[in-house]
């Protein structure tokens, strides 16, 4: 499958504040990628950064943004606005910023395909209440003409879902989609992005802190840590096989059902991502690592430990069990 | 040693009208439909179910924030609508799932936990300077971070702030919905060892809402099942979760995405038709999505009855 989506040596600066460094990572067609990491370690900036919609005081540079073949970098806004939304959709984090709080369900459903579709309303309604019915959201058409306050938190995030398909992208980028949702809903929604990713060739980028999801969905996982992917592979090596610290780190926060005895607190990650500032050096994770030495104030390594997985580390773990 | 419960919920019916498209007419959701609960001092009432099965709804009420169409939240014994609004917030207090989108972006961090104290009107500057920053360490935040603004604070620390705001006026009860949610699974964990040792601390009691079933599992002394409106199951954590009996608990439990690469996604059966709030099924409102369902299940409401001492259902199944 060819790549739909190709960035490298993305960064991205607030001011002083870097927070993506030279991120690297592909989204095949057909293919779920996902990106995991720490709140703040720059996952929404990442993706807002490729659409073309940081904030004001935020700065891009990146060596490439390939989308369907063509770098993206120097579109302009009316282009990037012509792909937005049609071609590459995305699903905000908040889906509260994201919607209209003036405007119904129906007009802002509606509004996407009619300004990228030669379609009638009529045309455009029915489009959004097929829609609607895919991602579970019953009363198609009592639902369209609410405004977003009268739905729950897992009605509007479905319309977003609804909202991101309405153009048939050949690109997905879907920042937590599924964390209001309850889990027979979460199951259903990933079921049909399954289903567009078969169907269609769609390429998703999925941003989540669910490892449960990104173990189920996932072809491809990127780690990162403020702001740089730090380790990146085949799902079912990187799970098996996690070389970096932060995320074998990571891996064994994660609660699961039926495990956890009560009363004992949860295991977690001590201590918080660091605030890069410019001439950072050597590994940002080194202050909460049990295996940092001296060399990890260094410039930091990037190793292949296996096909298509790699990791950023002076110690990587490499084999499951050994913690250094 | 049964006393007064710290909180009790009787019979609590909420109704919205919407409108029900073009040419229909008024349709009445009933988002949350007789619900009644008690709820002991020190505990964790986990509440799960459906989205828009009506959790938020359900804590809105007990907070106060909305009107019930009919029953009664009462607090210590207390009516809650005999209290006003300071006295209320004097006792419950909530933190909800986006600490983002709840906290005004151009306050500090100070003057956004120290507001409840403020709004009282009672307490004076030094005590409320005080209060804040004992709170503000309490919870883990440097006095250096109370006076930033929101957006300088990552997700994990808006969301102690928001929890720091919960408990200033030092309320028995504090309603987290999705407290979590938004966070990664490392500072989820920081959060939720957090909240526990508050709740030990501070003899909290804790209505929390949450989606997900492995740390409702963990924080949860009991747990409540939500379907459409209504309360399906509820029993004690360890027996819910070894034990579900209703199918709607079940095919909850069954979903749950666990870290495990290879195994797909879950299909529990229940099908792609969601429920529709504003047009009940007859019977239970379950049966049109349940496996297991009973011919009477389509006509008969089901019957509530107590399997054991703690556990209640509502279901034809025996
Ligand atoms: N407009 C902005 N101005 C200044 N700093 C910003 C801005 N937007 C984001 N940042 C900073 O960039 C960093 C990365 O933020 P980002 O939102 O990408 O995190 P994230 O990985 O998506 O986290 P989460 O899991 O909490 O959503 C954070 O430190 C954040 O404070
Ligand atoms: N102000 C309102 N006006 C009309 N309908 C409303 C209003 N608030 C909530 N509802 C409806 O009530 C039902 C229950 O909503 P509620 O927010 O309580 O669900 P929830 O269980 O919290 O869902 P979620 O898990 O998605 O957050 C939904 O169908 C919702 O659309
Ligand atoms: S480079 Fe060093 S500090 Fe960073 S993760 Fe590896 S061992 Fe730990
Ligand atoms: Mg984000
Ligand atoms: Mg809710």
């Amino acid at each position: 499958m060819s790549a739909i989506l190709e960035v490298e040596g993305l960064a991205v600066r607030f001011g002083p504040t870097q927070a993506v460094r030279h991120a690297h990572f592909t989204v095949h067609q057909g293919e779920t990628h996902c990106i995991v990491g720490e709140s703040g370690c720059g996952k929404s900036v990442t993706s807002l950064a490729i659409m073309n919609l940081l904030a004001r005081n935020g700065h891009r540079h990146a060596q490439k943004i390939i989308f369907a073949g063509e770098d993206i970098q120097a579109y302009s806004d009316r282009q990037m606005e012509e792909i937005r939304g049609n071609r590459m959709a995305m699903i905000f984090q908040e889906p509260m910023t994201s919607l209209n709080p003036s405007y119904t369900i129906g007009s802002q459903l509606t509004e996407v395909l009619r300004r990228h579709r030669n379609v009638s309303q009529a045309e455009a309604e029915a489009r959004a209440m097929a829609l609607m019915a895919r991602v579970g959201i019953t009363a198609p058409a009592m639902r369209l003409r609410q405004y977003p306050h009268q739905l729950s938190g897992g009605l509007r995030q479905r319309v977003m879902i609804a909202m991101a398909l309405m153009c048939e992208p050949e690109l997905l980028i879907a920042d937590e989609p599924t964390t209001a949702l309850d889990v027979t809903v979460q199951a259903q929604i990933l079921r049909l992005l399954a289903e567009l990713k078969q169907e269609l060739g769609l390429g998703i980028l999925l941003i989540t802190h669910d490892l449960g999801i990104v173990a189920r969905v996932a072809d491809h996982v990127s780690v990162m840590y403020a702001g740089e992917v730090i380790e990146s592979g085949r799902t079912a090596d990187l799970f098996a096989r996690p070389a970096h610290p932060y995320t074998r780190g990571l891996i064994d926060c994660v609660p699961v059902p039926g495990k956890i005895k009560a009363g004992e607190p949860l295991g977690s990650i001590p201590g918080t991502v660091p605030v890069m500032k410019e001439g950072f050096q050597g590994c940002a994770f080194r202050f909460r690592c049990a295996s940092a030495t001296d060399a990890c104030t260094q410039d930091v390594p990037r190793h292949e430990i296996g096909a298509q997985h790699h990791v950023l580390c002076h110690h990587p773990v490499t084999d499951k069990g050994s913690r250094a | 040693m049964s006393t007064t419960p710290i909180l009790s919920v009787s019979h609590l019916s909420c109704q919205f009208k919407s409108q029900g498209g073009l040419f229909q007419p008024t349709r009445l959701l009933r988002a949350v439909d007789d619900i009644s609960f008690t709820l002991e001092e020190g505990r964790v009432l986990g509440i799960v179910g459906e989205s828009g099965c009506g959790k938020t709804t359900l804590a809105r009420m007990i907070l106060g924030l909305q009107k019930p169409s009919s029953g009664e939240v009462f607090v210590q014994g207390a009516p809650l609508s005999s209290l006003d609004r300071r006295a209320r917030a004097r006792l419950i207090q909530p933190v909800f799932q986006d600490p983002f989108s709840s906290l005004n972006p151009k306050q500090t961090i100070k003057d956004i936990i120290s507001l409840p104290l403020r709004a009282q009107g009672t307490f004076e500057p030094h005590e409320i300077e005080r209060r804040t920053a004992a709170l503000l360490e309490r919870v883990g935040l440097s006095l250096e971070q109370g006076l930033r603004v929101p957006s300088e604070l990552s997700g994990g620390q808006r969301q102690r702030v928001a929890i720091a705001r919960a408990l200033i006026l030092e309320p028995r009860i504090v309603i987290c919905d999705e407290p979590t949610s938004a966070l990664d699974v490392s500072v989820q964990a920081q959060i939720l060892n957090l909240l526990d040792e508050l709740r030990r601390d501070l003899k909290l009691t804790y209505v929390f809402i949450s989606h997900n079933l492995a740390v409702v599992e963990h924080v949860a002394s009991e747990v409540m099942v939500m379907y459409l409106g209504r309360m399906v199951e509820r029993n004690q954590t360890a027996d819910l979760f070894k034990t579900p009996r209703h199918p709607y608990t079940q095919a909850l439990l069954a979903s749950v995405l666990t870290p495990e690469p290879g195994l797909g996604l879950p299909d529990v059966g229940l099908g792609d038709i969601m429920p529709d709030p504003a047009h009940l099924p007859t019977g239970c409102r379950f049966h049109p999505r349940c496996l297991k369902a009973l011919p009477q299940c389509a006509t008969q409401e089901p019957p509530l009855r107590k399997p054991t001492d703690h556990a209640v259902l509502e279901c034809h199944l025996t």
